[in-house]
């Protein structure tokens, strides 16, 4: 039986039909081979438009839907439901792009409707192709994976957990906490950061749906969104034996955390040479109320008259290959300064800057008190540091005054940025996570999408997305806990229709498409010599079937068929 | 002084970030060395900051711009008067300001004018001394008191105070120097002393309201004569109360183009933008045409600050030029101007640069009092 | 909307209430966003239009809250929903009562920050959710004065018969768990800095104009002109209403940095040849690819001078930025064409009314106060109230994105907890 189409332009208000005849349009589509009706319509979209479609659906008893519009990103979703909504296959559906990619783009009326024609007219040869593809869903298995005991990962444990769902928190090192548990105080409230975590910990250890797994490392994953299985590595602090363990989540957050930049990179401070030069992280845990020196005096021995703080210490720096900003030295700086000045009240502190980013809630606040603190703030990076006698010496540039100076101190401390962990690359491959340009797990979309990956069900949380601050990790664990509490919630997720579909007759095994897929949907059957293609990681690319050489792949929706015969009938 | 403290006890500056806004505004600063970030970022860094052979210093005019535009609420300005104060305390500065404080010491004025000829401009004008009680102090000041040019503003004020039947008084030669610019100069020592003295005058009448002629007297009273209460004004918030009161009333026309020159001290400083503006736009038949420069972004005549006595460190270049190109560019004939140092800086400079035959320089008050 | 759609997605019930006749906010006012140089509207509207036709989400648009009382899973939010005087179940959305409405073109559109004009009837921007048109109670003739002409053009012209002048406020009751407040930020006015004179001279804009002007769909259509003058210098100044206590802003603004190097970016591309500088006193670079960034538009012959100018005048018909160059320790004056001033975020006008609404408090910046600054940063002191975006500090898209989640994953574990999820398909 042939097709029937129908065609529907669409005026967008003037966006379209200011530039393009869409009455010709109509009357030209209506000419098209199996075009039963074809109408114009100011906004197809609104509620009236989308009445017109389902009444002709049902009156012209049409299994074919053309709507020419804005971009597919737009309204396919929508005019796929209207259609749905008319008992109709909602991938009987075709949009022509006329807006986007013709109205806005080309001024001149004549070739904008012309082009338009043809745009029509391919759509139309598409649809006629055109085959219903199912909707499926998959259940959802209600538990979650937190990869990293840090203050991410314990955030979104608890929410997950508090939502009702089980959290299993994988947490590499014997102790939760990561390195806030480091930090004696936090900025810019300078309050005691201890006792808060702890209470997270506590929360999170006491926690009926959360089961905590220490000293333990993830060795495997495998499956997709609602289904991960997992294989988890525990090792015995006495024994010396690894025991593993099997977990099925439906989601999983990573929450790796960060490593601090290796201050050894750049010598010419002189790092591990002086033992006067240290790190922020080394001054933090100095300060911190638990460190007991072997010295006696966690500073070390000697009076300290002159304290310099060098900013930017292996950040903002395409030299040791960190062209990024690290985000928290400038204001933890700011933080270990004031610190050091309640220790010493009359030691001369100065911070060597290149810009100060104080730019978070309370943070130029707390800036400006720490200047009133005598704080002095010099703007320059220092070249080199020196030893003359037995005090160090600071060489930099102070642009502000246009000169060179030397400043005697008795303890330098670098503000070491922070880099993505030295596993990182293992991460990455075991959950097949891209990696951004700096290095740092990639999210889906920059602006839009900051705990997503590529991988449905896979989110990320915290400094492995990039450096950040304890407020801000808070906000994107919670933000992870919420992206992966939807398919939890819902206990099953839509798998994607238009995927892949492996003609076994014609497949050779040579798995050229299992090295083009992004989303490790293809894999080969050793039993059969042919590969299978998983319909729920498929996320309908194509670029398998670009790759193979005996087209023994097609993409549903998109078969070499149907782009032809809109190729055809545009030319 | 008592125990010494350090400059940076005695000046705050540590909310500095150091991003250039005073400088930048500084309107000597393209004409001088003086560059007040730079001197700020010095005493931070070395602790202490030593002004020997700094003549810029008495460049600046304590025009305020620098405190006025600071985002950290530092007051650079403030630095400026302390590296002064070291300097008159060890006795390093200009002889003409020295002699001009000298005078003030001596003689109440700082032109070496005698005190008891303070009261003779305002012979035969029936005037009364505030001693026969009144409800205003007319507060003088030294320039229209003494100054032949100046006089004219205090006699045209005297006019419209009369015309306007207020009840006002002056101090005659009891009258002292408001020793607002002293203190620029950084002689806390003599401006504090003085002070006393003024304040125990005005407590010993009973003065309840205060008029002056110059924004630095205003200025100076009602801001930093501690303990004063009393209503302090300049001549411009009363005289426009006057008219739209209906207690005076114009009775000719006064054709002329006029605009204005915002006074540092009445209006950088203190925020006293419109009521000179009322005046003007009130008087019968003036045209009144605004200066792209005006209110908060008006250029300093460069008297303030102890610039009346010592003409700094280049005096050929001077911002009252570009004050009279742009006079000249919105077609005025009237640079009308409300404070006494502005009335003699620029007419001084529009001699100097032959400005004087296409700009007069009136003071608002000798406009009103040739049409009431 | 990211909020109400995790909310959604997740099975739950949202309603989202909006003040203004669309959804979109501050973002569908963009022309581009950093550091990737999208389109705005086209990585928003997809967005707009999910939510507009997600079965879980209630959009109440042009519509208040004016009333909450109960707690935490029992909240009674009371929300009055303004009249548009167009029927919302008739109007399709055509603009024939814009093209009618004998005040077409004669009022200031907001959503073009002034540097545009709508009429009477009106929807603020053409991709608006929902797609219903608005009547401008305050300067429609018909609202104010009883007639507009004969007969109002606008019912005339509109063939759904939607025009209602009759329309009344309508009350609506909610009942719901939890309560997420995102009511984002106003821009600063740049009239509290008189030394910028902006508004004596046209050429002085904010950076909120200048996406207007920048984007494909404002006034200009995208390109960067002031009527038929020549640009050759354009001079960018940071920190205008951020950073300064002296207005009673000590807060940092957080995105101007970025955002004023994004308009550099889009000045070099549009304008080749003009000479582009940007003003500053530090360069918040911070986040993801943000450095990057900030090396690109140097590469790109962008200017940086340190110094923060003081004030802005005329001369010669031509404006002059008059600053120090810290760097050089020289004062300096710089001519320009255009001076787009770098305006920071503040709190909402009606921060105050609204925090008694619900019982928040404000921290010292005026912003929605948080439950603990580094620990809890979308929970408030009220139970079931959250927190998401500028509302609670100024913030860029990533980070108001990934509060708006944030403050969905509270609200999730409040209703998971009372087990009232929505089975799929219910209403």
């Amino acid at each position: 039986m042939a097709p029937r189409v129908g065609v529907y332009i669409c005026h967008c208000g003037i966006n379209i039909a200011h530039t393009v005849d869409v009455e010709e349009l109509a009357r030209a589509a209506k000419e098209l081979p199996d075009v039963a009706v074809a109408r114009d319509y100011v906004y197809m979209c609104s509620d009236p438009g989308q009445q017109l479609i389902q009444n002709d659906i049902r009156e012209l008893s049409l299994d074919r839907v053309v709507v020419a519009s804005c971009s597919p990103r737009m309204h396919e979703l929508t005019f796929r439901r209207t259609i749905q909504e008319a008992r109709l296959n909602p991938y009987f559906l075709q949009i022509a792009n006329i807006r986007e990619q013709c109205s806005w783009v080309h001024p001149d009326r004549e070739s904008a409707t012309e082009k338009a024609r043809g745009v029509v007219s391919a759509a139309v040869a598409r649809a006629c192709l055109l085959q219903p593809l199912e909707e499926r869903d998959a259940g959802v298995t209600p538990a979650a994976l937190v990869i990293g005991g840090g203050i991410a990962g314990l955030q979104a444990a608890l929410d997950i957990a508090d939502a009702g769902y089980q959290a299993y928190l994988v947490e590499k090192e014997a102790n939760l906490g990561g390195h806030v548990a480091e930090f004696p105080r936090t900025f810019p409230t300078l309050e005691d950061v201890h006792a808060l975590l702890s209470a997270l910990i506590e929360r999170v250890q006491a926690h009926p749906n959360i089961q905590v797994l220490t000293a333990s490392r993830v060795t495997a994953v495998d499956g997709f969104i609602g289904n991960f299985q997992v294989q988890v590595d525990t090792d015995s602090a006495d024994s010396g034996s690894v025991r593993s363990t099997d977990l099925t989540v439906g989601a999983i957050i990573v929450a790796t955390g960060f490593d601090t930049f290796d201050a050894t990179l750049k010598p010419e401070f002189g790092y591990a040479v002086y033992d006067k030069v240290i790190t922020g992280p080394e001054l933090e845990q100095r300060l911190s109320n638990s460190y007991a020196s072997p010295e006696g005096n966690p500073l070390g021995d000697g009076d300290i008259e002159d304290v310099v703080f060098i900013q930017c210490v292996g950040s903002r720096d395409r030299s040791v290959g960190n062209p990024y900003c690290s985000r928290v030295c400038c204001m933890y700086t700011a933080k270990q300064a004031h610190l050091l000045r309640e220790q010493l009240p009359d030691a001369r502190i100065t911070v060597f800057y290149m810009d100060v980013r104080a730019f978070g809630k309370g943070f130029e606040e707390f800036y400006d008190q720490v200047r009133e603190k005598r704080v002095l703030y010099r703007r320059g990076n220092p070249a080199e540091i020196y030893k003359r006698g037995d005090r160090l010496v600071v060489r930099a540039e102070d642009t502000l005054l246009g000169k060179p100076v030397e400043v005697q101190a008795d303890l330098v401390v670098l503000a070491t940025g922070l880099v993505p962990r030295s596993d990182a690359e293992d991460v990455s491959t075991l959950l097949k996570l891209s990696r951004s340009e700096d290095g740092f797990f990639m999210e889906l979309h920059p602006k839009l999408r900051p705990v997503d990956t590529t991988t449905d069900g896979i989110f990320l949380a915290g400094c492995c997305q990039g450096p950040k601050d304890i407020a801000d990790t808070i906000a994107q664990a919670k933000a992870a806990a919420s992206s992966a509490l939807i398919p939890l919630c819902l206990g099953n997720v839509r798998v994607e229709s238009v995927t892949c579909a492996v003609d076994p007759l014609l497949c050779s095994g040579c798995g050229l498409c299992e090295e083009a897929c992004v989303y490790g949907a293809l894999n080969l059957d050793k039993r059969r010599g042919v590969m299978t293609a998983n319909q729920v990681l498929c996320k309908g690319c194509g670029a398998c079937a670009m790759a193979c050489p005996s087209g023994a792949i097609v993409l549903r929706h998109f078969t070499p068929e149907q782009i032809l015969a809109e190729v055809e009938a545009a030319v | 002084m008592e125990a010494e403290q350090s400059l940076l006890e005695r000046c705050d500056l540590w909310g500095c970030i150091q991003c250039g806004k005073c400088t930048g505004g500084c309107p000597v600063s393209f004409k001088t060395t003086l560059n007040i970030r730079r001197l700020v970022y010095q005493a931070l860094v070395e602790g202490e900051l030593s002004p020997d052979g700094m003549a810029e210093l008495w460049d600046c005019t304590t025009c305020g711009t620098c405190v006025l535009r600071c985002p950290k609420e530092v007051e650079p300005s403030d630095l400026i008067i302390a590296l002064r104060t070291t300097l008159v305390d060890g006795g390093v500065i200009p002889p003409s300001i020295r002699d001009a404080l000298t005078s003030v010491f001596r003689h109440g004025n700082p032109s070496l004018m005698p005190p008891d000829e303070r009261a003779d401009w305002a012979e035969g004008l029936g005037v009364k001394n505030i001693s026969e009680g009144a409800d205003t102090l007319y507060f003088v000041g030294c320039i229209p008191s003494y100054d032949d040019r100046a006089q004219k503003v205090a006699k045209a004020l005297v006019k419209v105070f009369q015309k306007a039947e207020v009840d006002f008084g002056i101090l005659g030669v009891e009258e002292k120097c408001c020793c607002n610019e002293v203190r620029r100069v950084g002689e806390e020592g003599l401006f504090e002393y003085m002070v006393e003295e003024q304040r125990e005058l005005f407590k010993g009448y009973g003065v309840q309201h205060i008029v002056t002629t110059s924004p630095h007297c205003f200025n100076t009273f009602k801001n930093e004569y501690e303990g004063l209460d009393i209503k302090v004004q300049h001549y411009t918030q009363f005289v426009a109360e006057l008219i739209e009161g209906g207690r005076l009333t114009f009775t000719g026309e006064l054709n002329k183009v006029v605009t204005y020159h915002d006074p540092c001290f009445l209006g950088k400083q203190n925020g006293v933008f419109d009521e000179p503006r009322r005046i003007l736009r009130s008087i019968p038949g003036l045209e009144f045409r605004e200066m792209d420069r005006n209110r908060d972004r008006s250029l300093c005549c460069e008297g303030g600050g102890g610039r009346m006595w010592w003409e700094g460190t280049n005096p050929e270049e001077k911002l009252a030029t570009s004050r009279f190109e742009e006079v000249l560019s919105v077609g005025a004939d009237v640079m009308a101007v409300a404070c006494p140092f502005c009335l003699l800086t620029f007419e001084l400079a529009a001699k100097a640069g032959g400005y004087d035959e296409k700009v007069q320089v009136l003071d608002i008050m000798e406009l009103v009092a040739q049409v009431i | 909307m990211q909020a109400a759609l995790d909310v959604a997605d997740a099975g739950f019930k949202a309603y989202l209430v909006e003040k203004e006749p669309s959804i979109g906010g501050r973002m569908a006012q963009l022309s581009e966003t950093f550091p990737t140089l999208d389109c705005s509207s086209c990585i928003l509207t997809p967005k707009m239009v999910s939510v507009g036709g997600h079965p879980n989400i209630e959009l109440l648009t042009y519509a208040e809250v004016v009333a909450v009382t109960g707690k935490a899973g029992h909240f009674r939010v009371k929300v009055r929903k303004k009249p548009r005087y167009v029927d919302v179940d008739k109007c399709t959305g055509c603009g024939s009562c814009a093209e009618a409405c004998r005040l077409k073109d004669r009022l200031d559109s907001e959503f073009n920050m002034a540097m545009g004009k709508r009429g009477a009837a009106y929807v603020p921007f053409p991709q608006a959710v929902p797609l219903k048109y608005t009547i401008d109670p305050e300067h429609c003739l018909m609202i104010q004065r009883g007639k507009c002409g004969k007969t109002p053009a606008c019912s005339d012209a509109c063939p759904a018969g939607a025009i209602d002048f009759d329309q009344e406020p309508q009350i609506v009751d909610l009942a719901v768990e939890a309560i997420i407040v995102a009511t984002g930020f106003d821009p600063f006015d740049p009239r509290l800095k008189p030394e910028y004179a902006y508004g004596l001279y046209d050429n002085v804009i904010t950076g909120l104009q200048f996406e207007r002007l920048s984007s494909a769909s404002g006034p200009t259509y995208g390109e960067i002109k002031l009527d038929d003058r020549q640009i050759h210098d354009v001079v960018f100044i940071q920190c205008v209403g951020s950073r300064d206590r002296s207005l009673g802003n000590a807060y940092c603004s957080r995105v101007c940095c970025m955002y004023t190097a994004k308009q550099a970016h889009l000045v070099r591309e549009k304008l080749p040849d003009a000479r582009v500088t940007v003003f500053y006193m530090d360069i918040r670079a911070f986040g993801k690819g943000f450095e990057e960034f900030y090396d690109r538009v140097r590469e790109e012959q962008v200017l940086y001078r340190r110094g923060n100018p003081s004030e802005i005048y005329a001369r010669g018909g031509r404006l002059v930025v008059r600053a120090e160059d810290t760097l050089l320790g020289q004062p300096v004056e710089v001519e320009a064409d255009l001076v787009v001033l770098a305006i920071g975020l503040v709190p909402r006008a009606d921060t105050q009314a609204l925090a008694q609404l619900l019982g928040l408090s404000s921290s010292e910046d005026g912003f929605f106060q948080e439950a603990h600054p580094k620990f809890r940063p979308t929970e408030t002191d009220v139970d079931g109230v959250f927190l998401a975006g500028c509302c609670q500090g100024p913030k860029d898209i990533p980070d108001a994105v990934a509060q708006g989640k944030a403050a969905a994953a509270s609200a999730i574990v409040l209703m998971s907890r009372s087990g009232s999820q929505l089975a799929s398909g219910e209403e």
